[in-house]
């Protein structure tokens, strides 16, 4: 399976986490691939941000909404609850801060679906740790001198993130990519599975201290 | 294209009063347009490209006044096959009240005196000059607009047209532009204005045509030159390179090729501009502060900026974006990537076209689908 066609399937499988209807927000949309499917589809309302000019074009020639931004500098123009769900497919891991956006993001919605590559996979792990090798696979094409990823993460690392930062995480879907083929793991997801798909969503009220809502 | 399509150069004179914001009202206002392509029999494919500053009416290639064929100031982004596809949409550009290229301005005869303006002309704003196209499309029987298109000064027509008259467009598209001018933009067209008045030969604006201030008027082009590139784009055009010498002269004369460039785009602007038009222009966008209304639908807003250009910044853009979806609109905003500085909504037709095509083909199907469902 090519990159191109992972993440496709990464996408399929999100949009299926999204109801009919919702206004999402896709960032690092990209050319607008999932955001166009939901709006056909689902009679989603959506909105992308992405950071480059190719793809803001792709989403403009397709007539989804996007504004290019480098979400390093946040969602500040982005009133309350002015979404139901952001997605944030691939993008986590290639924030400066992703803490901040994280908040961010939960401000702006009040769901939020993540996906990104787990290190905590065995075969990374083995990598790293008997041949002494950055991890490189078919979800991590990258070598450490050239990847866009700028954040490593585990799937138990990302869940202490959600806990940190005053979230609720909702649902948990791992993912492994072997031979071309795309399987859901749930059995021991932190050692057995390359991707992860989380659904994050702020704590119902009354808050917990923490939280990251100002209102 | 052929010469059926393109209809050169036409004038129209409008019926009754035009009333001006800023107090005032002309009577007989002539409009100088032109237009490119065909309007297709929903009326649904017609596009009003605005110019900026120192525009004209001639934006694609096409016949002059005299037939012959000559260059349009935006050739590569209007014409058959281009983004502003005239092949396939109707394409409007009318020279803007208060020009000096065919459109009532300043140099024009007051009916009531019978000689020139001068002065004595009323300031016009951009808010005036939509209003003007708007009566000009009325007379050419469109209602209503698949979009207006428009960079810098052009650009804040747009955002004036999404403002005024949000029910007659389904989109615009605003390049290199802003919804006002800084402090630093305005000091920039001050030194224009102050250059053209201290002229000697300005004369209180009363001046004959054969003997306008030319040396204002050229001294306020080389300053807007300079706020037109970037200085990455001046160090790579010119560096410190001399013209046709080896050494200094240790002499004032014109050595450097930036000084040549300079007095070039001076010289040749003085031969098709006029020094009054250059102050109601200019005095036109240091007035223009875009505040759209909160309880219309506005049209749906494409917002272009260009990395190098630091006359109307990016940050300038966030602000029309932000205002936009204050607002509710579906926007897009593109940064392209560009060396050229603010002239490069002229010049970037690759990037830029891309967008502008891709968000208008969009617009027309979305259209063209409304029209099939029944009236609108």
């Amino acid at each position: 399976m090519t990159a191109a066609e992972l993440l496709r399937a990464d996408l399929r499988f999100i949009a299926d986490l999204i109801p009919d209807g919702s206004r999402v927000l896709d960032l690092g949309c990209g050319d607008g691939a999932l955001l166009a499917h939901l709006r056909e589809t689902r009679g989603c309302t959506v909105r992308g941000v992405d950071i480059s000019t190719a793809g803001v074009t792709g989403c403009v020639t397709r007539g989804i909404p996007v504004i290019q931004a480098d979400l390093d500098g946040g969602l500040r123009d982005l009133p309350d609850d002015s979404f139901d769900v952001i997605v944030l497919s691939q993008t986590l891991q290639e924030v400066h801060n992703v803490r901040h956006l994280i908040a961010e993001a939960a401000r702006v919605a009040q769901r939020s679906i993540v996906s990104y590559p787990n290190f905590g996979y065995a075969p990374a792990r083995l990598r790293l740790g008997l041949r002494g090798r950055m991890p490189v696979s078919e979800s991590l094409p990258h070598q450490w001198y050239d990847t866009p990823n700028v954040h490593f993460t585990t799937i138990r690392d990302f869940r202490l993130l959600v806990a940190e930062a005053g979230l609720t995480l909702e649902r948990e879907f791992a993912f492994r990519v072997s031979h071309e083929v795309v399987r859901q793991v749930r059995l021991a997801p932190n050692l057995r599975a390359e991707l992860a798909v989380s659904v994050v969503s702020r704590s119902l009220d009354p808050r917990p201290p923490g939280s990251p809502r100002t209102t | 294209m052929s010469a059926a399509t393109t209809s050169g150069p036409q004038a129209l004179t409008l019926d009754g009063t035009v009333q001006l914001a800023g107090g005032g009202s002309l009577v007989g206002v002539e409009v100088a347009y032109e237009t490119f392509g065909t309007l297709d029999a929903a009326a649904g494919n017609a596009v009003l490209v605005c110019h900026a500053l120192s525009g004209d009416a001639h934006v694609a290639s096409g016949p002059g006044p005299d037939g012959v064929e000559r260059p349009g100031w935006w050739d590569g982004m209007v014409g058959p096959g281009c983004a502003i596809d005239t092949g396939r949409y109707f394409v409007i550009c009318a020279n803007v009240l208060g020009g000096c290229s065919g459109t009532t301005g300043p140099a024009a005869l007051d009916p009531a005196t019978g000689s020139p303006w001068g002065l004595r002309f009323p300031l016009v704003t951009v808010e005036d000059m939509v209003d003007v196209q708007a009566r000009l499309l009325d007379a050419l029987g469109v209602t209503r607009m698949l979009a207006v298109v428009g960079g810098s000064m052009g650009g804040m027509q747009a955002l004036a047209w999404a403002a005024r008259y949000p029910e007659r467009t389904d989109a615009i598209i605003a390049a290199a532009t802003t919804a006002r001018l800084g402090a630093q933009a305005i000091a920039f067209n001050e030194v224009g204005r102050a250059a053209i008045l201290a002229d000697p030969a300005f004369e209180g604006g009363d001046y004959a045509a054969d003997s306008q201030p030319a040396d204002g008027l050229a001294i306020a082009r080389m300053v807007g030159h300079i706020t037109y590139l970037s200085q990455e784009g001046m160090r790579e055009k010119f560096g410190r390179r001399l013209r046709h010498r080896d050494e200094h002269a240790f002499e004032f004369v014109t050595e450097f090729e930036v000084e040549s460039y300079l007095a070039y785009q001076g010289r040749r602007f003085v031969e098709r501009f006029d020094a009054n038009t250059y102050l109601y222009m200019t005095k036109a966008m240091d007035y223009f502060d875009w505040q759209p209304p909160y309880d219309v639908r506005l049209p749906r807003c494409l917002v272009l900026s260009f990395t190098s250009d630091w006359l109307f910044t990016t940050h300038q853009a966030r602000e029309i974006v932000r205002t936009l979806l204050e607002r509710g609109a579906d926007v897009s905003f593109a940064e392209i990537d560009s060396p050229y500085g603010h002239d490069a909504f002229l010049l970037e037709t690759e990037c830029q076209g891309a967008l502008i095509g891709g968000f208008l083909d969009r617009a027309y199907a979305e259209r063209a689908v409304c029209d099939t469902g029944g009236p609108r």
